[in-house]
């Protein structure tokens, strides 16, 4: 972990939508872990709403949604919801099964990065740890 | 073993020598079960002295080799490809196309908003139909059929409990003036525990009420659908979570342990029911390994059946399966990589002797699969049938030394996983307390790690990489919101022309059976359906009645 953390990089890993695939989840959620981060994880289903009040109340730096089966559409209205609760300052992620169109549709709503299968676990490692680092000194600054 | 002659004695001493001085620094190899695996196997580890106790003749004890004597050569494995997509009308265009194509029985794939049992108007449209057809109602399910004689075709349902699909099917075939009698297919998803444990997808149900509307399943299919399979006994899911091979035969066949115990408890009569329990496995592209997992399954359960259940029909005995290439093993790295790996797959399970095949298609990890990929995997299926000729001789690997050995030593370590499960009491308490999900995470986690290390070579991943362009990245076609908005349409217009009154008489009816142990629930969710109650309505009530099923998450 750098010095820039004065606590590890705190991440909400979960599931919006319908389906509960979960095994990608849980391995991101591990390998997370092992990293030194903090994780909160919760189980499939999870309402935007519901995802958003943990992610306040837990003082996340990064949301990551893990999509197999088209969940990941609901993302756009996650990032409106988060913009309504004055909170675009944690980094959502995305990782699963997207499409190109779809990653492309993901981006232009503010996710900050997609992760699809066959992603390396240092690629995901440093990715959320300087999204993390972006999103603390984000909320610093304000 | 026999004794075997000075000159194999010699001959062996040679190549163990030639072999150590030629291989240099010979790095141990181990199978996803955690199976060493030697570079050459021979009459050492297995010969033709132990042939009538570990295998036989197909259709014959111990059922290594197969449960029919005529297995493939008589009547190949059924073509059923998963096809769930869109509304019911576009399901049936493309399940009549596939038919077309040379798939022979039909599966069907509800929406994940079904899954998770609510109705179209229940949810975010955006998620509608894209990754499953939005059944809902009698209607939507005669839809989906129309034109397709379902008194010939095998029908398979991913229809986790309450059952509602087959509640729906049931209707549609009174309509048509199809005897039940007549309806023949599986219920693909009835294995709740696997739902609880590994694919929480499907899981709506408290698991205690889960056990008791499974049971009465099977009691209904026995009294009134003859030719239905109402038990589908899932590894597939746990593999697909992480389980190994070895792990998800073992949790498979404790499940079904714990189904069988559960309906001699409900009274039900091993000889009449365990002749329509299925089983329904993914096949990993650990070649070697899949034939070997298979051929330990069938045996272990031909003995299970006779040893602990006392089950004296033949066809009780009998390791009928279903199965599915391995979804995890594709790579959205040069996709096209993915028919290679899908045929490999396909082989292991056909030469693992199964009675139905689905092979994926290549761009289900780039997406929901596209009509082109879906008509690739049912024509791999063909080509492996047809012209590499799979299906002329019964158990081609069998006596090969390697295989013979690794069936006995999978089966060892499956026995070994069933024994722990046992001791916690079964797999209905191993479930529920976490251990089996404990364990599949450990294994996903452990294979990861293999995979990161380099350990394990997924070609395009972590090896042989190129640089990619996404031409051969098919685009697949959601469903038109246009459409979407019908279907939403369609099921107000349904609730309007029903009579209220008899689905409020029959849903008081479904609560009224799920308060009382005496009455089939299952039942009374075929009731409701002919009633005009939706699917939706159906599991909201039962949802009041016995609780909504919360996944124990294990992480």
């Amino acid at each position: 972990m750098t010095a820039a953390f004065d606590r590890p990089p705190k991440v909400l890993v979960t599931k919006i939508g319908l389906d509960g695939h979960d095994r990608g989840s849980r391995i991101v959620a591990s390998f997370l872990r092992d990293a030194g981060m903090e994780v909160v994880y919760t189980p499939p289903w999870q309402p935007v709403p519901a995802v958003v009040k943990l992610a306040i109340e837990e003082d996340v730096d990064v949301i990551g949604i893990s999509s197999l089966a088209t969940d990941h559409l609901l993302v756009p209205k996650l990032m409106d919801a988060l913009a309504a609760a004055d909170a675009s300052d944690i980094a959502v992620v995305v990782g699963g099964i997207v499409p190109d169109d779809d990653e492309a549709a993901l981006k232009k709503a503010g996710v900050a990065a997609v992760f699809h299968p066959g992603s390396a676990k240092e690629n995901i490692v440093s990715t959320v740890t300087a999204l993390a680092a972006k999103a603390r000194a984000q909320r610093a600054a304000t | 073993m026999t004794q075997k002659p000075d000159d194999f004695v010699d001959a062996h001493e040679r190549w163990q020598a030639e072999y150590a001085a030629g291989i240099g620094n010979d790095q141990p190899r181990v199978n996803r079960s955690g199976i060493p695996v030697k570079p050459l196997y021979t009459p050492d580890d297995w010969d033709d002295s132990r042939y009538m106790t570990d295998l036989g003749y197909p259709g014959d004890l111990p059922a290594t080799r197969g449960i029919y004597a005529t297995m493939h050569r008589g009547r190949p494995w059924s073509q059923r490809q998963l096809v769930g997509l869109d509304t019911p009308a576009a399901y049936n265009a493309r399940m009549r196309g596939l038919m077309d194509a040379g798939a022979t029985a039909l599966s069907m794939i509800p929406c994940n908003s079904v899954y998770r049992g609510f109705d179209v108007d229940e949810v975010d449209p955006v998620l509608l139909g894209t990754c499953g057809t939005t059944i809902n109602t009698v209607d939507d399910m005669t839809t989906c059929l129309d034109g397709i004689p379902i008194e010939r075709v095998s029908i398979g349902l991913n229809d986790p409990l309450p059952f509602t699909l087959l509640a729906l099917l049931t209707a549609t075939a009174k309509r048509r003036n199809v005897p039940l009698s007549a309806i023949s297919g599986t219920s693909n998803q009835s294995d709740y525990l696997s739902h609880f444990i590994a694919n929480h997808m499907f899981f709506r149900l408290a698991l205690p009420g889960s056990r008791r509307v499974f049971v009465d399943h099977v009691a209904f299919a026995r009294d009134r659908l003859p030719k239905w399979n109402p038990v589908s006994v899932v590894g597939q899911h746990m593999q697909q979570a992480g389980a190994t091979p070895a792990e998800a035969m073992a949790f498979t066949l404790s499940s079904a342990i714990q189904y069988a115990e559960d309906c001699i408890a409900r009274g039900l009569d091993p000889d009449e029911f365990l002749p329509r329990f299925t089983f329904f496995f993914d096949i990993s592209i650990s070649f070697f390994e899949e034939v070997a997992k298979f051929r330990a399954g069938r045996r272990i359960w031909a003995r299970l059946t006779r040893e602990r259940f006392k089950a004296k029909d033949p066809r009780a005995w009998r390791f009928k399966f279903h199965a599915q290439t391995s979804g995890v093993d594709l790579t959205r790295q040069q996709p096209l990589n993915n028919v290679a790996r899908v045929a490999i797959q396909a082989m292991a399970g056909i030469l693992g002797g199964l009675q139905s095949l689905h092979t994926d298609a290549y761009d289900e990890v780039l997406s929901t699969p596209t009509e082109e990929a879906a008509r690739i995997a049912v024509a791999t299926q063909n080509v492996l049938r047809e012209e590499a000729h799979l299906a002329d001789v019964i158990d081609p690997l069998g006596g090969s030394y390697y295989i013979e050995t690794l069936t006995n030593e999978m089966e060892e370590k499956i026995l070994a996983v069933m024994a722990k499960v046992e001791e916690a009491g079964g797999m209905f308490r191993a479930a529920s307390a976490g251990l089996v999900q404990q364990m599949i995470g450990e294994s996903a986690v452990a294979f990861q790690e293999k995979v990161e290390q380099g350990a394990e070579t997924i070609v395009g991943v972590n090896a042989y990489k190129v640089e990619e362009d996404a031409r051969h990245r098919p685009v697949l076609k959601r469903p038109d919101t246009a459409e979407i908005d019908g279907q939403v349409a369609r099921l107000k217009a349904f609730k309007k022309d029903r009579s209220g009154r008899a689905v409020a008489a029959a849903l008081d009816g479904l609560a009224r059976a799920a308060e009382d142990e005496r009455l089939n629930v299952f039942a009374a969710v075929v009731e409701a359906a002919d009633a005009g109650a939706t699917h939706g309505e159906i599991c909201a009530r039962l949802r009041r009645e016995v609780g909504f099923g919360e996944p124990l998450v294990v992480a």
